[in-house]
């Protein structure tokens, strides 16, 4: 378990728990069950107590949480006959950008997704969720080929943001988000997006542009990291508290604001905690959204995820 | 909807407002160092006359030297709600709002025009740099997608001059959200058949580039700008790779297939005239210095209106 910093009580309690438990295994004639129980509740108790005022920056930090189930963990669980689709057809395949046909409850559709990786080799592997111009072109054919085949598209948008490299730049990273936001709104099929973790910047508007958002509880969607945004209005990154306070960039707010449709509980201490369970709740809220579209005509879902974002904002946070 | 309840009188500031510059005011070049008059350097469209250095333009500056004698009518543009987050840094957002709009006489970061450049009609939008860094918020996104329904009802061309420093922070994901919002109004000028050019001036960055910036029928780009969507400095400090030469300027753009063109400023008019009117399928242009468009009160009448040339769009509804 990787302990976040204010969860640092939280450790000290549970590891007394373990510390205990490890002895009785040890000494056979020891009984620390009651003391560990007792230490299992206390922990409970303020896991609890802790998730339930989380501030917008302890947010960003659960959003960012290693052990959270990624895109690939979605995949694996809540689709069978995964089959990836590689490449962009002009430079690279992107590995931070995960996609591919398969089937949700046994319906075809095309899923696409940021992918972070869970350890060192695999985190350089995904480039952290980062996806280059390759990936925003491997999405835009995607989703071009699930319009022509009357496939819906389910996107699990989990990225800081673009990379920001030279390469990326050189080959029209900007070019690429833009096409791919464009995409989005023209297709004639159900989009459904989640942000299941973070939702960086325009590396996450090029996925998540749909007919329906959903947000995990503790995920994120802002302009801006908490820490860029700091460093440039606070002139100190240290400041990444009241920066991620002020973009007002959880799903709750998210959902008062009108640009997430739907928040999902997520398990008492965070989707790490239960991943499992996480990815079902995910599951039956895909499920649902995909109902509310269903034999909705092509031209009508273009119509109204054009009405959708044009009219977003105009209420502020009475929306 | 209609957005041209609110019509502005035509601006004819070509001849005036330059007058009342002060004679006696220099400008130093941030390129080359040499001074220069004002009155020259505004007659030059705030392009370096010795070394070509392409400065920052406002907007009505802009658009005094692109439209027919000066002459363009404002686009109004729906006010959305002002500080939907009640967003505040070391400043609260109203105050710099306020203060923004008090150094540069603007309402917000883009200007909406209608007009005619060498007899044919476009609209015009350009984004202002001076204000809050011409940064992406909801009134900017409002103002593309006015200028975008204003060229569909007229069925004429809409020019669009990025500058912009990024995403307007202070409106958080409410700014982000004007990615798909402009590119809505592309959306509508392509269903439409209408041609959609972006001028990118120095400099156009962010989500700005990855929006509407990047989604042209034609890019030309102003000599030497910066365009890119995460600037050198942020490479620079997240990946340590030493950047080349030129990295991100216009040229390099160019060379990199991502613009069409690289073009003087004091040369752009006559070329927006050129490609807007091939692509409207309209007979080549008189080009230069031209008078005021249609009728002015002091304009007499030279040929009898069934021998005028046809007109897209009326000037006045
Ligand atoms: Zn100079």
């Amino acid at each position: 378990m990787n302990y976040l910093d204010f969860e640092k009580p939280l450790a000290e309690i549970e590891g007394k728990a373990e510390e205990l438990r490890a002895l009785a295994r040890k000494n056979e004639d020891m009984d620390v069950e009651d003391e560990a129980k007792a230490l299992d509740k206390k922990a409970a108790d303020m896991l609890r107590d802790i998730y339930k005022a989380l501030t917008p920056w302890r947010k960003c930090q659960v959003a960012r949480h290693p052990d959270r189930p990624h895109c690939k963990d979605y995949i694996e669980a809540l689709f069978t006959e995964y089959t990836p689709l590689a490449g962009d057809r002009n430079f690279a395949d992107d590995h931070a950008v995960m996609g591919g046909l398969a089937r949700f409850n046994d319906r075809a559709v095309m899923v696409i997704g940021h992918e972070k990786g869970n350890d060192t080799k695999t985190r350089i592997e995904r480039n952290f969720g980062m996806a280059r111009p390759e990936g925003y072109r491997k999405a835009v054919r995607l989703m071009e080929m699930a319009d022509r085949f009357n496939l819906p598209v389910i996107t699990l948008v989990d990225t800081p943001g673009a990379y920001p490299g030279k390469g990326a730049e050189e080959r029209g990273q900007s070019e690429a988000i833009a096409r791919s936001t464009q995409k989005c709104l023209q297709i004639g099929v159900p989009l459904i997006s989640i942000i299941i973790g973070e939702g960086g910047s325009g590396g996450a508007v090029a996925f998540a542009t749909g007919d329906r958002l959903a947000m995990l509880e503790h995920s994120v969607y802002s302009v801006i990291s908490p820490e860029g945004c700091a460093s440039i209005l606070w002139k100190d990154p240290e400041k990444m508290r009241e920066a991620a306070e002020a973009l007002r960039l959880t799903a709750q707010d998210l959902h008062k604001l009108g640009v997430a449709d739907l928040v999902i509980k997520e398990p008492a201490g965070g989707a790490q905690r239960d991943r499992a369970g996480t990815v079902k709740e995910v599951g039956k809220a895909i499920a649902a959204m995909l109902a509310q579209l269903d034999g909705t005509d092509g031209k009508k879902l273009v119509a109204g995820r054009r009405k959708k974002y044009l009219d977003m904002g105009s209420k502020g946070l009475a929306a | 909807m209609n957005w041209i309840t609110n019509y502005v009188r035509p601006r004819i500031n070509s001849i005036f407002s330059r007058r009342e510059m002060p004679e006696n005011l220099w400008t130093k070049c941030d390129e080359c160092g040499t001074m220069l008059f004002h009155r020259e350097l505004t007659d030059n469209q705030n392009v370096c006359t010795n070394c070509d250095h392409h400065m920052a333009i406002t907007p009505r500056e802009r658009f005094n030297a692109l439209f027919d004698a000066g002459v363009f009518v404002e686009v109004a543009v729906p006010k959305p709600l002002v500080d939907p987050l009640h967003f505040r840094d070391q400043k609260k957002y109203p105050d710099r709002l306020r203060a923004a709009q008090k150094q540069t006489s603007e309402a917000e970061a883009m200007l909406v025009a209608t007009g005619e450049i060498g007899r044919t009609p476009i609209v015009a939008a350009a984004q202002d740099f001076s204000f809050m860094a011409g940064s992406m918020g909801m009134y900017v996104g409002n103002a593309i997608i006015a200028a975008a329904e204003a060229a569909v009802k007229r069925k004429c061309p809409l020019v669009l001059f990025s500058a912009a420093g990024g995403a307007r922070m202070q409106e958080g994901i409410l700014s982000l959200m004007q990615m798909p919002r402009t590119t809505i109004a592309v959306q509508m000028l392509r269903e439409a058949g209408l041609p959609y050019i972006v001028v990118l001036t120095h400099p156009t960055t962010g989500g700005v580039t990855a929006s509407y910036a990047m989604l042209g029928d034609v890019h030309i780009a102003e000599p030497n700008a910066l365009i890119c969507f995460a600037g050198p400095r942020v490479i620079e400090q997240t990946i340590r790779e030493k950047l080349p030469e030129g990295f991100q300027r216009a040229e390099y753009l160019l060379d990199h297939g991502m613009l069409d063109r690289v073009t003087h400023r004091g040369k752009l008019r006559d070329e927006l005239i050129t490609i807007t009117r091939m692509l409207m399928g309209q007979s080549p242009a008189i080009k230069g210095d031209l008078p005021p468009p249609t009728a002015e009160p002091e304009i007499p009448e030279l040929a009898p209106p069934s021998s005028a040339p046809a007109r897209t769009g009326p000037k006045t509804s």
